[in-house]
């Protein structure tokens, strides 16, 4: 392997390749972008959480000037308008019948964005309302009607990407085990039990979801959009029209934040059923206040026991999550799978049984959201291990570090081994926060850790562009979300093809033009697509090479690789150089490519684990209950750092994003109504937020299936940040809170109530 | 109505609505798309420009009430000879951005910050900035850029 101190450009913070239109306001993102002869749609939403629709007249509105059309459940004829990965269950507009407050029941294609907005109040809907089902317990009762009357066709995932399906208003349900938990509990010294939950939480993506959508003369449809994952988007807008896979292209150009909303089909369905039914380009960008509406994520409540034997030794977890999956399954199947996979923690386990289900309700529906699941059951499972810690006499770190999986050990039976240094990582979080040293009053510290299955399905394709003039142009279907990829892709094949970085240009992400990639998520792309990149790198080199035998006159063994070409004695040729000596004809290019699948060392799952290990140290203001962060300490086990400065950005990120969660964020519903859907009542980490000591560390231990060895980043710090707190909270305090958020409300009130309790 | 003011260094005048937010106009009219737009209630920053020199927020602001001013965008702060301002500098050299999204803003309010006050203390700072939302960064990054390039204005002046 090459050593670390080889690499040239590989391993170096190096200039972002969007930094320059970033910071100069060059960088265009779809909702600055306008097409030739544009119209614009605007959105009519449902007021009701669970009612049928018993007409909707729009002549009022299509009669006002400058309305060009107007769309509703009424004009889909010929269409297969449910769409959806999982589960199709999802109309790209409401068909007969709402399922929450927020859905969209007819759109109004105008000249303009305001004749579009104004036309809104002209369409008449009558509805009878129904029933609503707000929670996952009236949901699963008997006798509560189905939010879904019928059973919906699978999605292309479903059965074949873990994707095993339920019935009624169970969305999905997830059984993992192995060995035997009763018996285990039964013999347990020490048993922590207890119901958790994680709330209701937005993304907030500063750039809302937008989209432009154009059907052509020729029948050929073509979308930008602000999804960060163009082929499923592509798969669900050929299925919904009909066309072939060549007939739909997707373009991403820079897009405005995603932690997971913008994964998976969006607005597109609905944007291209408007062009399809006026023949106009439309645009719709949604405000904040509707991307409150279309996404959220899972909330999650988890019951969950976790036993230990008289040696400290974890012996069994048990576990019963029900998220909260909202009107529509989107994601969640996948958040399911990913739950009941990532609520076993990083640990020896030897008995364990997780019943995860994803409920449907009339609520907004959930999806992604950065860690998938793995904020979710992280914040329950490492709560008890400090519970089951104090329980055994234990110092945290220590009690962590006696059952903690080492490299190459199994946590899940038939998955990949941990490829992971997480015990070595918790020693470093430990010793970076100083944990040894006393605590002032109302502080407390705390250091956690998760593994997560990441990577998703290895489905990656790529190609890279070899040019004679020297020029190297990577095409990646992996889109530059702001995590950095295409800089690090770049980086990659400068490295590979030894030129210097500003000869690499990124070509992406466009259907049209880029190879299949599955999805840009799941902290997938350094690890899949940087290893496609490599791979289509030294596949162009090795067509070099046969041509250079006839360039050089020379049998291949007499010709030896250096950085950037081939020498033949005193005669040193670049790839590009033998390139035009072979054509003799300027502007010619090869192309390289490589196809990942499942396959060879990517036949396991997951591609890799990602770990997030974070400490930190908490102030608390026992007088408001407010809690702040005095150190913050986040350790990134990530193989190799391609880029050490984002990779670091990627954890600070991620842990920053956790602790939202974790001090503000909840989505509040009073009966059928989101009470807090906009950013003047949500409310998300600030500058002031900011901890006052931050410590970020890499681990670069080479030993992911990525390229040199490189592992994902960007989702593991999300996980472990919220018990952390409220574990750092507890040492404070002796106050236990298994609710999310911690805020100065619930923390002061649970003070009270343990000051109550201590004077009798 | 006719809407005269300065804008990046250069006279403007344009034919506007009156109902038009300057985000509006300097986004659909000047195609400054460098202004983004995310809460539309004076929360996020994303769509902060400078008015006289002073940040504020071009969603909430009708259009007209900056006539006879100097409005500068993001688009407005580099040198004609593509020389960045230092503070564009500090947010490359820092990685002080992801997405991007919030940038401009950012950069626009730490530079109404820097010009009247150069020897900010991160204090005050934090207390300036605490109307910009960044979702990416956890806003470190961010608060180095504008430490750097405080100490490169300050040596400029």
């Amino acid at each position: 392997m090459k050593p670390l101190g080889d690499f040239q450009i590989v391993n170096h913070s190096v200039p972002r390749g969007d930094g320059i239109p970033k910071v100069t306001g060059g960088a265009i993102y779809t909702s600055d972008m306008v097409v030739e002869h544009m119209a614009w749609a605007k959105v009519l939403r449902s007021p009701f959480a669970r009612a049928k629709i018993l007409s909707i007249d729009a002549s009022e509105a299509k009669a006002q000037p400058g309305v060009i059309d107007v769309l509703t459940g009424y004009d889909l004829k010929g269409l297969s308008p449910y769409y959806g990965h999982g589960v199709k269950d999802h109309p790209l507009i409401a068909i007969g019948q709402v399922r929450f407050v927020g859905e969209p029941v007819a759109a109004v294609i105008a000249e303009d964005e305001l004749t579009a907005q104004e036309a809104l109040a002209k369409i008449h809907v009558e509805y009878v309302e129904l029933e609503v089902i707000l929670d996952v317990d009236t949901a699963m009762a008997e006798g509560t009607p189905r939010i879904h009357e019928t059973d919906f066709a699978d999605g292309s995932f479903r059965g074949f990407d873990d994707f095993p399906g339920a019935a009624g208003n169970i969305c999905q349900a997830v059984h993992v085990g192995w060995g035997d938990v009763d018996a285990a509990f039964a013999h347990a010294a020490h048993i922590a039990e207890g119901e958790f939950y994680f709330p209701m939480v937005y993304a907030y993506a500063m750039e809302p979801y937008v989209a432009i959508a154009d059907f052509d003369a020729k029948g050929h449809l073509t979308i930008h959009t602000s999804g960060q994952h163009p082929f499923m988007v592509r798969h669900d807008v050929a299925h919904v029209f009909r066309l072939p896979l060549n007939s739909v292209r997707i373009i991403v150009p820079y897009i405005g934040g995603g932690y997971g909303s913008k994964s998976y089909t969006k607005i597109e369905p609905l944007v291209a059923a408007c062009s399809w039914k006026s023949g106009r380009p439309v645009k719709l960008q949604l405000s904040v206040e509707e991307a409150f509406l279309t996404t959220r994520g899972d909330d999650a409540r988890v019951r969950i026991r976790t036993a230990v034997d008289a040696q400290g030794h974890l012996i069994a977890r048990q576990a019963t999550i029900h998220l909260n999956t909202g009107a529509y399954a989107e994601n969640s199947p996948m958040v399911c799978r990913k739950a009941a996979n990532r609520i076993v923690g990083p640990y020896r386990m030897p008995n364990v049984k997780i019943d995860c289900f994803a409920v449907y309700t009339n609520t907004v529906p959930a999806s992604s959201y950065r860690g998938l699941g793995g904020a979710q059951v992280t914040f329950p499972g490492e709560s008890q291990m400090d519970e089951l810690a104090e329980m055994s006499g234990s110092d945290p770190v220590e009690f962590r570090l006696k059952n903690l999986a080492h490299s190459g050990e199994s946590i899940h039976p038939g998955m990949r081994p941990i490829d992971a240094d997480i015990p070595g990582d918790i020693r470093e979080a430990a010793k970076l926060l100083r944990m040894d040293r006393p605590l002032a009053p109302g502080h407390g510290r705390s250091v956690c850790c998760s593994a997560s299955d990441a990577g998703a399905h290895p489905v990656t394709l790529a190609m890279v562009q070899v040019y004679a003039d020297g020029a190297v142009s990577v095409l990646s279907g992996s889109t530059e979300i702001g995590q950095g990829s295409h800089t690090v892709l770049t980086q990659i094949a400068a490295e590979e093809m030894g030129v210097p970085l500003e000869k690499v240009r990124l070509i992406g992400s466009d259907t049209a033009v880029t190879l299949f990639e599955r999805s840009t998520g799941a902290s997938r792309t350094t690890t899949l697509m940087g290893r496609a990149v490599l791979e289509a790198c030294r596949e162009a080199i090795a067509q070099i090479k046969v041509m250079a035998e006839e360039v050089f006159a020379a049998p291949a063994e007499k010709l030896t690789e250096e950085r950037g070409g081939l020498r033949h004695g005193g005669k040193f040729l670049t790839w590009a150089n033998i390139l035009e000596e072979y054509f003799k004809m300027e502007g010619c290019s090869i192309v390289g490519r490589a196809y990942l699948r499942k396959a060879g060392d990517l036949t396991l799952v997951p591609v890799f684990w990602e770990i997030g290990v974070v400490g930190v140290e908490i102030a608390l203001d026992e007088e408001t209950g407010k809690i702040s962060l005095d150190s913050l300490v986040t350790i990134g086990d990530v193989g190799l750092a391609i880029h050490p400065a984002m990779t670091e950005g990627q954890d600070l990120g991620a842990a920053t994003m956790g602790l939202g969660a974790g001090l503000f964020e909840e989505l509040i519903y009073d009966g059928q109504q989101l009470m807090n859907g906009t950013m003047l009542e949500y409310r998300v980490p600030r500058f002031s937020d900011l901890a006052k000591n931050i410590d970020m560390k890499l681990v670069q231990n080479r030993d992911g299936v990525g390229p040199y060895g490189a592992k994902g980043g960007g989702e593991g710090a999300v996980n472990p940040i919220s018990p952390c707190i409220a574990n750092a909270l507890y040492r404070a305090t002796g106050a236990r809170i298994r609710r999310l958020p911690l805020t100065p409300e619930r923390v002061w009130k649970a003070l009270q109530e343990k000051k109550g309790i201590a004077r009798g | 109505m006719k809407l005269s003011f300065e804008l990046n260094g250069k006279p403007a005048t344009l034919e506007i609505e009156q109902r038009e937010s300057l985000a509006e106009v300097l986004r659909g009219r000047c195609r400054l798309t460098g202004v983004k737009i995310s809460c539309e209630a004076q929360v996020c920053g994303s769509c902060t420009v400078l008015v006289d020199g002073l940040p504020v927020s071009a969603c909430t602001l009708l259009a007209y009430e900056v006539r006879g001013k100097r409005v500068t965008t993001i688009e407005g702060l580099a040198e004609e000879s593509g020389r960045l301002h230092p503070l564009q500098q500090a947010f490359l050299d820092h990685f002080s951005f992801q997405c991007g999204y919030c940038t401009p803003g950012m950069i626009l309010a730490a530079k109404a910050l820097l010009d009247d006050n150069s020897v900010a203390t991160d204090a005050e700072i934090v207390a300036h900035m605490n109307g910009n939302l960044c979702r990416c960064t956890g806003y470190l990054p961010i608060l180095k850029a504008i430490r750097q390039a405080a100490n490169e204005m300050r040596d400029e002046k």
